[in-house]
């Protein structure tokens, strides 16, 4: 095939990567899971830590998320891989992207959960709390829960941002989805095509989390 | 039965209450009246500790509530209360709004608490309701469902927090209809009202505050129809006009 300026597709080697690349998508798509679960369990009780305000709690995750949401992701990536090298902890880069990732979701969904509280009116947990319910409880079986259903759409934005961002694992080495094709185009350099299909792969994973999560949100919600 | 003593409490600087001294025996319906900003909402919620105190104690059953040592979690069960602005939980069905605290804080199990649950719900005349969502009720189903809530936890004593002011007029009858059922059933309770009518036919004794003070308690009779102190005597005269009357002397 050729295209508007001369350049001519060369689509087969591409097709025998295939496995390859699609070695890389499930890689991708595990790290991007577990980080969007460690991200919401971290985000959790820090976005409840940073509505009281006060406390080590609050200023501890305050922190979190300024350094998390106000620096760049590669930055948090390569002080999680390189940085702590330098002090001898050498791990994985499957790890160290793991780490970063999860890390700029908590930021991330700290905030989104914390104006996902401020929604819910206060008596609910007075409701809550006055039925004999401790504060955790209260939290898990009735603030959170509505706060979800809030703060969904966003979520779900983040937790695509996020796979989005372990496309950085190229740079560490990763045979991630974009670290594998990194490295199978440049025994052809084919870059565009390469980069083309990795593309449609990548957007073919962001639908399906999409589809998924709307589907469990119905599933949970009844609506 | 619940013993008042002294009990201070402040919001910042606002003196909300200042020295308040009641008794509430067992069986007992007890009305706190007075005007907004009096403090009976507070003291409502000092009793079963969402609101901490200053000073003085307040015993439930011989257990002081902000004693630090007293696990306030299990003493909430004896103290179910019920809200002006109904708080069910918008997204569990009636029947799961009743059994969530059976199950999770009475640790029953599953099929125990919706049981439970049903009863409840029967009880206060929702027992067709169960899988609604609390949106698909109306203020007065959705009250009636916080008491059955309330109730689930087979509590001794029930608070109720103003629970017909948020009520549109028709819906009243039958929030305060339940009440009744549960006094004829002996439970103690203490009503925080505006509801004249409701405290002189169903008050054992009425409690009226007065900008933190409990300025005059006797039974319905003694404080409602024959009130010995001027404060008293201007409120009720207040309360019992009309809407329309008071409107009309604003006015003029």
């Amino acid at each position: 095939m050729i295209g508007m300026n001369g350049y001519q597709f060369y689509w087969s080697i591409v097709w025998d990567s295939l496995p390859l690349l699609l070695a890389g998508a499930w890689v991708t798509i595990q790290i991007t899971i577990l980080a969007f679960i460690v991200g919401t369990l971290i985000a959790m009780p820090m976005a409840v830590a940073r509505q009281q305000g006060e406390g080590w709690a609050y200023r501890f995750s305050t922190w979190w998320v300024e350094l998390s949401r106000n620096t760049p992701a590669v930055f948090q990536l390569y002080l999680f891989y390189f940085g702590l090298g330098a002090f001898h902890i050498n791990i994985p880069s499957y790890a160290a992207v793991l780490i970063s990732v999860s890390f700029n979701n908590a930021g991330y969904m700290t905030e989104i959960f914390r104006g996902g509280l401020n929604a819910i009116p206060r008596q609910q947990l007075s409701a809550s709390r006055s039925l004999g319910m401790t504060s955790p409880q209260s939290f898990i079986h009735v603030i959170f829960p509505q706060m979800f259903k809030v703060i969904f759409l966003a979520y779900v934005t983040q937790g695509i941002w996020g796979m989005l961002n372990t496309s950085l694992g190229m740079l560490v080495g990763l045979q991630e989805l974009s670290g594998a094709t990194q490295y199978a185009q440049s025994a052809s350099f084919r870059t565009f095509e390469f980069f083309l299909v990795t593309a449609l792969i990548y957007y073919v994973i962001a639908k399906g989390l999409q589809f998924s999560s709307q589907l469990a949100f119905r599933l949970i919600y009844r609506s | 039965m619940i013993r008042i003593s002294n009990v201070q409490k402040a919001f910042g600087s606002v003196i909300v209450l200042k020295g308040i001294d009641l008794t509430i025996e067992k069986g007992e319906l007890v009305c706190l009246i007075g005007a907004s900003g009096s403090g009976k909402s507070t003291l409502l919620q000092c009793i079963n500790g969402l609101e901490p105190i200053q000073g003085g104690e307040i015993l439930v059953d011989g257990i002081s509530v902000h004693d630090p040592k007293t696990d306030i979690n299990k003493l909430r069960c004896k103290l179910g209360i019920v809200f002006q602005q109904y708080n069910a939980f918008p997204h569990l069905t009636a029947l799961e709004n009743v059994a969530l605290a059976p199950r999770v804080v009475a640790k029953r199990s599953r099929a125990e608490a919706r049981a439970l649950a049903q009863k409840h719900l029967e009880h206060v005349g929702l027992g067709d309701k169960g899988d609604s969502l609390p949106s698909q009720l109306s203020g007065g189903q959705q009250q009636r469902l916080a008491i059955a809530r309330a109730l689930a936890m087979e509590p001794s004593y029930m608070l109720f927090d103003e629970v017909t002011s948020a009520l549109d007029p028709e819906l009243v009858g039958e929030v305060l209809e339940t009440m009744r059922l549960l006094k004829s059933e002996g439970m103690t309770m203490v009503v925080v009202t505006h509801d004249i009518n409701f405290a002189r036919e169903s008050a054992d004794r009425v409690a009226f505050l007065c900008q933190g003070e409990v300025c005059e308690i006797g039974t319905a009779e003694e404080v409602i129809d024959h009130p010995r102190k001027e404060q008293t005597q201007k409120f009720l005269r207040r309360e019992k006009r009309t809407p329309l009357e008071i409107v009309k002397s604003s006015v003029a």
